[in-house]
């Protein structure tokens, strides 16, 4: 696979020329650009796009497409496409997504990298699979049982898509390690214009591989920064992989101190490097005592709220996370020393709120504005709640 | 004349020396080993473990290498 | 103690590795493996060329041992994982090794799929016809009025016929062995690893800490000896009726055809627009 990539690096679209397009088409297309050479994938709306595309456009670069007989299979095909030394990933919906929990969490342990697209939709269960909703933000966090500190990315424009699911497989090689990207209904079908970057442009991280020789190799060693060197299947270093707590061989092992390195190795290895994991937009913060925290296609409205406040007197910013988890507590608890009031809005009952109110500077007022009927929360919906609550 | 005598105690020593080797650490004595030997060439030891004791009678078919689960045992003749 | 290492199977197991193995005395999942291992060294294949993935249980614990590129997965997915592993990576003979409760309760959506798919991954199973690491609760192997922890009253569902299953669900070559005739197991293997497409190896084996405990079979040496006496050769087996067969398997090279292998398809998907490209490459360059 490796020489297929270096061979042809052609392009799958325009470069910087408008182009009109779908946010799931986005997901593809920078998909193909990062490099990814593998999806596999189960139909569901409102994720299918994204599948239908890279089925069409994979093979051309030389890259596999397979569709599973479910999400459980998909996740699990990916995984073992990336250890084989493919990019790979895979793409789904809200039901899809607590399927694939359990080998998500596989991908965790064994530092796997891939990328999950989730186009959210209304849940619990079959919910509403054509309507949009937020509501998979905490399980994007504490989805698959143990203890693990995922990666999860937030975009709210179609350039967004194509941009972060870029970062998103940068991320994912150079931490070794699952990325979610949680897209959402109205995001994934709704069509911009769009400029993409060509591909000298963008920022591709490739894990690097080993230098040692195989006798030396450890798959999981613990470097200084917990990012290890990865090999791959079929190139020499004959590793073993395992789903157990393991040493940094991946034997298995019952040792304390190496169950202790290992899951320690899995907190650190993001924790240490919040400073590059935090991606956050700040709009019009400098002078504003209202803070309006939203992320996802809730932003887009929260944008368009804050002109119109100001216009109206109001002092108000946006903050915007881009990479959700792990959150950006450093940036938040900042803002929340300088104002009095913060608006979350949220296309559930309160999730992501949760996480603010953890960080609450004495008096702050924090408030969330929810709505989950399947509808977008609008502009003047968010000025009408700052309204209420300044008068 | 040394030298035939070193032959001779050679070839003897080679007769004496086991057709197949158990490697006791390994093994964990499920007898499966001592049971299928068409030949019956293990015994039991004073530990529970299978030894060779008629190792003369072996005919090296290979049941007992290929059954065991541990392996444990190895030819020393192929 | 240089003939220590002069078997043939210590070639394949991991220098890094504690022996003795996990399992039982007696376990019939270490014979399956050292034939594993011996059908591998007769195909000759580069160590770095073979990658064995499994699930959860008692055989899913062989990976860890060889000195192959080894994958342990999720319980039941090994399959999934496998095909992943083959797509992005065709040279790799891709083998999964997996019990009965792994690969057709849990797993047996991906098996079937797989074996539909025809993609060239060889499947061993290791049947033991129960559940042997959580106790020895009913797989759907267990035979019909045994017991099992979880079937105290004895067995009241019917069972797979593992062979049949992958026959009809599209697998090219299917073959069934016991660990009584290890030799020949690992001969069934070899085959199948050779074969292009999906091959299953169904292989007959013993759990008497967990089955044979339960149903009074008695020792491993018991079990393994049973397999002889109830093990009936694929071409005696023709030459007999449906009567006489009853309760009996049949051993042997079950079934074999050839169908378009699906990495190999998809490979002539890849290739055609290789070519166009290069097609159109010349036409500008010229
Ligand atoms: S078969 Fe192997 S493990 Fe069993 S008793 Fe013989 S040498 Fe020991
Ligand atoms: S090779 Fe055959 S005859 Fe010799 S000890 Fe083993 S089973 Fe017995
Ligand atoms: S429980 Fe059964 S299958 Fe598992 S190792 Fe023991 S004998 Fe073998």
């Amino acid at each position: 696979m490796a020489e297929v990539e270096t061979k042809r690096k052609k392009s799958f679209y325009k470069e910087n020329v408008p182009l009109l397009m779908q946010g799931n088409e986005a997901c593809a297309l920078g998909a193909l650009a990062a490099g990814c050479r593998f999806f596999a994938g189960y139909p569901i709306t409102p994720s299918t796009e994204i599948a239908e595309i890279l089925s069409r456009l994979l093979p051309r670069v030389g890259g596999k497409f397979i569709q599973m007989e479910d999400e459980i299979a998909s996740i699990a095909a990916i995984i073992g496409a990336s250890i084989a030394g493919a990019k790979a990933m895979t793409s789904t919906s809200g039901p899809g997504y607590s399927l694939m929990q359990e080998n998500l969490g596989y991908a965790y342990m064994a530092e796997v990298p891939c990328v999950i697209v989730n186009v959210m939709r209304g849940g619990p269960s079959t919910g509403l699979p054509t309507k949009v909703a937020q509501g998979d933000v905490m399980q994007s966090k504490w989805g698959t049982h143990g203890d693990y500190f995922p990666i999860v990315i937030v975009p709210s424009s179609v350039k967004e898509c194509f941009d972060y699911t870029v970062k998103a497989f940068s991320l994912s090689e150079e931490y070794r390690i699952p990325v979610t990207v949680l897209s959402d209904e109205v995001l994934g079908h709704m069509r911009e214009i769009v400029k993409l970057p060509s591909q000298e442009e963008l920022n591709i991280v490739t894990v690097p591989k080993p230098y040692e020789p195989p006798e030396w190799y450890k798959h999981f060693e613990i470097t200084p920064d917990f990012r290890s060197p990865m090999a791959s299947f079929g190139e020499g270093y004959r590793f073993h992989l395992t789903g157990l707590t393991h040493d940094e061989y991946g034997f298995p092992t019952a040792s304390k101190t190496e169950i202790v390195r290992k899951l320690e190795k899995l907190r650190l290895k993001t924790m240490r490097h919040l400073d590059e994991l935090t991606d956050v937009r700040v709009e019009m913060m400098d002078d504003a005592h209202i803070m309006i925290f939203a992320y996802g296609s809730t932003a887009r409205a929260a944008r368009q709220a804050i002109r119109m406040a100001r216009k109206r007197r109001f002092k108000v910013g946006l903050i915007q996370p881009r990479i959700i988890w792990p959150f950006p507590d450093q940036i938040v608890r900042e803002y929340l020393e300088r104002v009095d009031l913060v608006i979350v809005p949220e296309l559930n009952q309160g999730q992501i709120i949760r996480e603010v109110k953890r960080l609450r500077y004495r008096h702050v007022k924090i408030i969330g504005l929810n709505r989950f009927d399947g509808e977008l929360i609008t502009p003047q919906q968010i000025l009408d709640k700052l309204k209420e609550e300044r008068h | 004349m040394a030298d035939t005598e070193k032959v001779e105690v050679k070839k003897k020593w080679k007769k004496r020396s086991d057709p197949v080797v158990i490697y006791k650490k390994w093994c964990k004595a499920c007898f499966i080993c001592v049971e299928m030997c068409p030949q019956k060439v293990f015994d039991t030891d004073r530990d529970g473990y299978p030894v060779v004791t008629r190792g003369l009678d072996c005919t090296q078919c290979s049941i007992c290498w290929l059954h065991c689960p541990e392996f444990a045992i190895t030819s020393s003749e192929k | 103690m240089v003939e220590q290492v002069s078997n043939v199977t210590h070639k394949y197991l991991r220098p890094k590795k504690t022996f003795p193995n996990v399992w039982c005395p007696g376990c019939g999942i270490g014979i399956a493996m050292g034939a594993l291992i011996r059908a591998i060294d007769s195909l000759n294949f580069n160590k770095d060329d073979v990658s064995v993935v499994s699930g959860i249980g008692c055989t899913a614990r062989i990976p860890v041992y060889l000195d192959f590129n080894t994958l342990h997965t999720t319980h039941g997915r090994a399959i999934a994982f496998a095909t992943g592993v083959k797509l992005a990576n065709p040279k790799l003979h891709v083998i999964v090794i997996s019990g009965d409760g792994d690969l057709l309760a849990i797993g047996g959506n991906h098996f079937i799929h797989a074996a539909r798919r025809n993609i060239d991954i060889t499947c061993i199973l290791v049947n033991n016809y129960i559940y042997g690491m959580t106790g020895g609760q009913y797989s759907p192997t267990t035979p019909f009025a045994k017991n099992a922890s979880t079937a105290p009253y004895g067995m009241i569902e019917q069972s797979f016929d593992p062979s049949d299953l992958a026959k009809s669900s599209g697998a090219t070559y299917v073959a069934r062995g016991t660990v009584y005739h290890a030799s020949q197991l690992s001969r069934l293997i070899s085959q199948a690893i050779s074969h292009n497409g999906f091959s299953f190896v169904e292989v007959i084996s013993n759990c008497h800490t967990q089955y044979g405990r339960l149903n009074r079979e008695g020792s491993a040496v018991k079990m393994i000896q049973w397999q002889k006496e109830y093990a009936v050769p694929a071409s005696a087996a023709a030459r007999m009726t449906r009567e006489e067969l009853e309760g009996k398997f049949v051993t042997g090279k079950l079934h074999e055809v050839f169908r378009p292998e699906y990495v190999s398809e998809y490979q002539k998907i890849i290739d055609k627009f290789n070519e166009e490209e290069e097609e159109n490459r010349q036409l500008q360059e010229s």
